[in-house]
């Protein structure tokens, strides 16, 4: 045989042993995705077979807080009228009578009074403002008022003017004693032995 | 003979490298692939686990639906209880 045969050989044999070894490994790479995907199928039919209630369980639920939304709107606003009722819920939930209620359209563009304002938004102050702080007498929307660790005069500020701004003009405080203004007379009784009342014989 | 030799030589120099090129092509996609399969089971299966919880919706809806009608009680009593707001 020539050598030219030989070599023909040797290369046809390096492509058939190239083909085998990539191929068998490339046919076992796709027998690992068959599986896998086996068990993707098997975990999505899982998934369908229990989302599938899902819907109509979830659309009755909906049905059922939609009809108590309802009735409770309706109660609210048949017993405090709807512009009041708006301002109670505007009051618990500040920015939820934007929404208005559901059952009420024109309730959105109502403007809803200041009701519970003196709890709801007073708190917010006395949070803002720490201890001391009078209920509502500043907007909470705005920023920390105070240090409220050390800072005191801005809560003061908020009360009456009492002692805290001009203490110059209160009443100066009593005088007791040999100078006192106002003398009381000494009553004569004290200092003496208590009076004792005469025993009685209960029969 | 000299052809013979210039096809063994575009044999071994142009047809081999040709087919191991191609052929390393498609085993390294296939290898990328498993561990994109292995997550999408692993994925899955996390998925139909999550959703051993939904037999508790029945639970929910039931709870719902006494919730809802407990409320209708109080709003009747309430109704009968309050008067009405007056009319502007």
């Amino acid at each position: 045989m020539p050598a030219a045969g030989v070599v023909t050989i040797v290369a046809v044999v390096l492509i058939v042993l190239a083909l085998v070894v990539y191929l068998v490994a490339t046919i076992l790479k796709l027998q690992a995705i068959a599986d896998g995907l086996d068990e993707v199928i098997a975990s999505v039919g899982e998934i369908v077979e229990k989302s599938a209630p899902v819907n109509d369980v979830v659309l009755d639920i909906n049905e059922q807080l939609d009809a108590g939304v309802e009735l409770l709107e309706g109660l609210l606003v048949q017993k405090a009228g709807l512009r009041d009722a708006l301002g109670l819920v505007e009051g618990l939930y500040p920015g939820a009578a934007a929404q208005g209620f559901r059952a009420f359209p024109e309730s959105r563009e109502l403007v809803p009074p200041r009701i519970a304002e003196v709890y709801t938004r007073g708190t917010l102050t006395l949070a803002r403002l720490g201890r001391e702080a009078p209920i509502a007498m500043a907007n909470p929307a705005g920023p920390v008022l105070r240090d409220v660790q050390y800072g005191s005069m801005a809560a003061k500020l908020l009360y009456t003017d009492v002692r805290h701004t001009s203490p110059e003009k209160l009443p100066r405080s009593p005088v007791i004693g040999s100078g006192a203004p106002v003398q009381y007379e000494q009553r004569e009784d004290i200092g003496r032995p208590r009076k004792r009342f005469a025993r009685t014989k209960y029969v | 003979m000299t052809l013979w030799w210039i096809g063994n030589a575009v044999l071994l120099l142009v047809v081999l490298p040709v087919v191991v090129y191609l052929l390393k092509g498609v085993l390294d996609a296939a290898s990328g692939i498993v561990p994109s399969i292995r997550q999408i089971a692993g994925a899955a299966a996390a998925g139909s686990k999550d959703l051993d919880a939904v037999p508790l919706l029945l639970t929910t809806q039931d709870q719902v639906r006494q919730t809802v009608a407990g409320v209708a009680g109080y709003g009747g009593s309430l109704d009968v209880i309050l008067d009405d707001a007056e009319e502007e």
